[in-house]
């Protein structure tokens, strides 16, 4: 950017008080003067050498201002890293997350080690559910202390709700893919029931409260596909690709609603 | 002049009147409610039929334990759905489904029992909070650093959450408060936990902040009252009993009220409840 800066006869007629300038080269230097250092510097020098009285005042309101500002404790300058992990998830999600995992490893290990019942995929049996957690952990009044706080900003809301169900997606997503892949189970056949379950919390959770809603959904999947399925030693129907169609109706209805009725992620009703 | 938010950012000083500075505002009251009910639970109502208006200055929120108190910044804060009747904030209607994102980024507010990341240093809190509230992202570093001045907290800034004492996290929680520059300000019990000194602190920051935002500071303290607030709201069983300045809180009492002071005399003799006998709670 190439600036123009102002003649030694405009800065030294300033330094002297602008009796010497027309108005707008007042104007137009001050207005210089706001923006451009180097000029500053020369004004100040000019002031230094040909203004003795402006000098000694400004040194005057400088001893006074010094110690006030040397008790100040001053801003760090700016750091430049990435944009803090909190703008993803809250503090109060990380053990939430964790658990997830660890529980993801051990339906893994039980599908490996052949010790489940005979056909039954643990993974696919769990895997639903556990993005479930994630969500309601992250909205749950009794499990983030600041949930007031966080229902009372202009960024709460849809946006919010996508932003922390994405990072809890984020890190359940690849550990059951892992889990699939090691266990041979198609990725549609978890995917679907996973991401149904967690846009169906969302939408019950507008109208009960999240964490209510995350419980009232694991407690039906529990009595619904769990135990049918554990009594009978074979893999629900609706964990069979015949099921597909209905779990993808479920999350275009479920993610319909969320929008919808975005507003109430707005209000303390949501994270009951 | 603008000189001293801008230091450090040569090329993008504003000048020092922007256009929204000078725009009129569209409204007479920056809170005016007419008839307002809010529903706690199943058919309790905390705020019954209330009326209320309310312009720049700091304005004192008095009343009993579970007079509403609560319930009615929460509702202004717009966390709680009105049930009926009407609440505009800053000339904007409040109520149904809508987000209210442009009207919230103006709301300052600080809750009862406001929690907090113990992990978070008072910096990355606020931080956060500003983030949250849609704080420009270049403002964010020195309106951060502004809120935690004005509160006192500047050379604590870098310390964990969990390493303050009470008085200190209250305060960290007026910076998120006041980090947005709100027209809006809502603190409920900010006394609490702060020693005398800081709150005679507390008492000229209200002031400060007073004079260009409307600030309403929920308190069961009558003395704060008396030193910060330019104008009383008594508030009891969800129902405004009386609006006025201190002065005529004062004059309200007589000689033969409860009190210790004119303006206890004054908040006894208003809420004072035929039924009620003197020892009871």
């Amino acid at each position: 950017m190439s600036v123009e800066h102002a003649s030694k006869r405009i800065i030294e007629g300033y330094a002297r008080g602008g009796a010497g300038l027309c108005a707008d080269e007042v104007w137009a230097v001050e207005a210089h003067l706001e923006l451009c250092r180097v000029c500053r510097d020369r004004l100040s020098a000019a002031v230094r050498a040909g203004v003795p009285a402006a000098a000694s005042l400004v040194d005057t309101v400088w001893s006074g201002l010094e110690p006030r500002l040397a008790v100040t404790a001053t801003m760090p300058r700016r750091r430049r890293r990435p944009a803090p992990l909190s703008r993803w998830m809250t503090p109060a999600m990380v053990p939430w997350l964790a658990m997830v995992v660890v529980v993801t490893l051990l339906a893994l290990l039980l599908d490996l080690s052949g010790t489940g019942s005979g056909k039954v995929s643990w993974v696919l049996l769990f895997a639903p559910v556990l993005p479930v957690l994630g969500v309601a952990a992250s909205w749950s009044r009794g499990l983030d202390p600041a949930y007031e706080l966080t229902a009372s900003v202009p960024r709460a809301g849809l946006h919010l709700v996508l932003r922390r169900t994405a990072s809890v997606l984020a890190v359940v997503v690849p550990v059951l893919l892992v889990g699939g892949w090691a266990t041979g189970v198609m990725v549609a056949q978890w995917l679907l029931p996973c991401l149904a379950f967690t846009s169906t919390t969302l939408a019950l959770g507008g109208v009960v409260g999240v964490t209510r809603a995350a419980v009232v959904l694991a407690a039906v999947w529990a009595a619904v596909v769990v135990a049918p399925t554990l009594a009978t030693s074979r893999t629900a129907f609706a964990l069979q690709t015949g099921g597909l169609p209905a779990w993808g109706l479920l999350l275009a209805i479920g993610t319909g609603v969320v929008i919808a009725r975005r507003g109430a992620y707005t209000v303390l009703g949501a994270h009951r | 002049m603008t000189i001293g938010k801008n230091l450090g950012k040569e090329h993008r000083m504003t000048s020092a009147v922007s256009a929204a500075d000078i725009a009129p505002t569209a409204y007479a009251w920056e809170i005016r409610a007419t008839g307002l009910k809010v529903r706690v639970g199943r058919k309790r109502m905390a705020v019954d039929a209330l009326d209320l208006s309310l312009g720049t200055g700091v304005h004192g929120l008095l009343g009993p334990n579970g007079a509403g108190k609560t319930t009615l910044i929460r509702t202004l804060a717009t966390v709680l759905r009105p049930t009926e009747g009407s609440l505009e904030l800053l000339g904007e209607a409040v109520g149904g489904m809508g987000e209210h994102r442009a009207l919230r980024r103006r709301i300052g507010y600080l809750p009862q029992e406001f929690g907090y990341y113990k992990r978070f240093t008072v910096r990355e809190f606020v931080e956060y909070m500003a983030w949250l509230k849609e704080v420009p992202k270049a403002d964010i570093p020195a309106a951060v650093q502004r809120a935690v001045e004005r509160v006192g907290l500047a050379d604590r800034a870098d310390e964990r959450m969990k390493a303050l004492s009470g008085g200190m996290v209250r305060r960290a929680g007026i910076a998120q408060a006041i980090v947005n520059d709100p027209a809006i300000l809502l603190l409920d019990e900010p006394t609490a936990g702060l020693d005398p000194a800081q709150r005679l602190r507390l008492r000229e920051l209200l002031q400060e902040l007073g004079t260009d935002a409307c600030v309403l500071v929920s308190t069961h303290l009558v003395e704060d009252v008396a030193a910060a607030c330019t104008d009383v709201v008594l508030f009891a069983e969800g129902r405004l009993v009386f609006q006025g300045t201190v002065d005529e809180l004062a004059s309200a009492g007589g000689p033969g009220h409860v009190g210790d002071s004119p303006l206890e005399r004054g908040y006894s003799a208003l809420l004072q409840d035929p039924g009620q006998e003197r020892g009871t709670w």
